[in-house]
């Protein structure tokens, strides 16, 4: 049971180990608290979805199930966006098209087509959790890499006076822009897959 | 804007794939060989022209008058599902030789965040049907262009020796950041000087 949680995080890390929801992974990861919302917007999606998917699993004909859960998985992503756009409008307008955009997010699709029609609720509810994080863990390492490097700041939540912007001294008046741009995006998103890779090819030698 | 505009934009300057992170997982997923590559990005230019015309439709004659805009992710994703739906029985059909090539990548295509991106893009650009038809078009043919230049470079790549670690879809992600780099030389200043 506790497995159902855990292989999320590392072992089956949506980004990195399944290469799902790329597009997300790298469009909204120029500021970490963007990646933090989008984060929290595909954890909520991901939960509502799998705990109906797991419900509806008995009901719904196996011919028509992935339009089914695209419904489900829409409905989710509308409540999100309506909640976004009324409380962090900020956050939602920075998002931009990716908001909407999490209903193709093949996470979820994948989550409820591999986990959620095949197991119980309760499993269920712990794989939506350990993804979701295992994918937010994913984007807030990317996120944190690109704008450290990119523009020298670290942006979290504000919080009262406090903008929530962490600026490092001596990185933030000259950074490599490069980063927080398409083309950092990509190589960095290469690199730590190759890294990887590489920690599985040292652990599968260290087996032999 | 006018149509060379939209099309110059969307081909190069905001590049679905390069810049934009749209379609990231077929332009990863199917870029082992030129062929494959050079199908599915016509099956997606075929399928974002059609989307963003009809969801162009959906938006002017359904949702706003009836004044249910927030319907907009769930209609505009059914459309595309039912409209890759339709697009793979008539290809089957009338071309069962194109259907047996494209044949797994349809389905596909409803995930591609591309399609679905294209359609809310048009909408919020408040772009008219042509505008929506062309950009439809011509972000499918900047996705066709990234793919093909890319699956060219992969072939290449088979050749080479590459260290374990980042053999596969590292070097994959590699190769597209430097690629992004290189088309980080069209910018609106490009376009400007072009058409004024």
């Amino acid at each position: 049971m506790l497995k159902d949680f855990t292989k999320g995080f590392v072992k089956e890390n949506p980004v990195f180990v399944l290469a799902l929801g790329l597009c997300p992974a790298l469009g909204v990861t120029s500021k970490v608290v963007n990646a933090l919302g989008m984060g929290a917007g595909v954890i909520f999606v991901l939960l509502g979805s799998n705990i109906f998917v797991s419900v509806l699993k008995n009901f719904i004909p196996e011919k028509v199930r992935i339009p089914a859960y695209i419904v489900i998985i829409a409905s989710f992503v509308t409540i999100v966006e309506m909640v976004m756009e009324a409380f962090v409008p900020a956050l939602f307008e920075s998002l931009g098209v990716f908001v909407p955009l999490i209903v193709v997010n093949c996470v979820i699709l994948g989550r409820a087509e591999a986990f959620a029609n095949k197991n119980s609720v309760k499993s269920s509810i712990l794989d939506a959790l350990g993804m979701g994080i295992g994918f937010t863990f994913a984007l807030l390492i990317i996120a944190f890499i690109r704008e450290v490097l990119g523009s020298g700041t670290i942006s979290l939540i504000p919080i009262g006076t406090w903008d929530g912007i962490v600026s490092i001294p001596g990185l933030s008046k000259s950074p490599a822009r490069v980063f927080s741009l398409a083309a950092g995006a990509l190589l960095v998103m290469g690199y730590l897959k190759a890294l990887f890779n590489w920690a599985e090819l040292k652990k599968a030698g260290a087996k032999k | 804007m006018t149509y060379i505009g939209i099309i110059i934009t969307f081909v190069f300057i905001n590049n679905f794939i390069l810049t934009q992170f749209l379609g990231l997982c077929p332009f990863i997923g199917v870029s082992k060989n030129v062929e494959s590559a050079v199908g599915m990005g016509f099956a997606v230019t075929f399928v974002m022209s059609i989307a963003a015309l009809a969801t162009w439709a959906i938006q002017n004659f359904i949702l706003v008058p009836l004044n249910i805009e927030f319907l907009q992710t769930i209609t505009f994703i059914l459309m595309i599902a039912a409209l890759v739906q339709f697009v793979e029985m008539f290809i089957q059909k009338s071309s069962p030789s194109l259907y047996k090539a494209l044949g797994i990548y349809l389905p596909l295509i409803t995930t591609n965040c591309a399609v679905l991106g294209i359609a809310l893009i048009a909408v919020r650009s408040n772009y008219n049907a042509i505008e929506s038809f062309v950009a439809g078009i011509a972000a499918g043919l900047g996705f066709l262009l990234a793919i093909l230049l890319m699956s060219t470079i992969r072939e290449k790549l088979d050749a080479e020796w590459i260290p374990a670690p980042l053999r596969g879809t590292p070097i994959a992600f590699i190769t597209g950041g430097l690629m992004a780099l290189a088309f980080m030389a069209f910018d609106k200043t490009l376009l400007n000087n072009l058409i004024g």
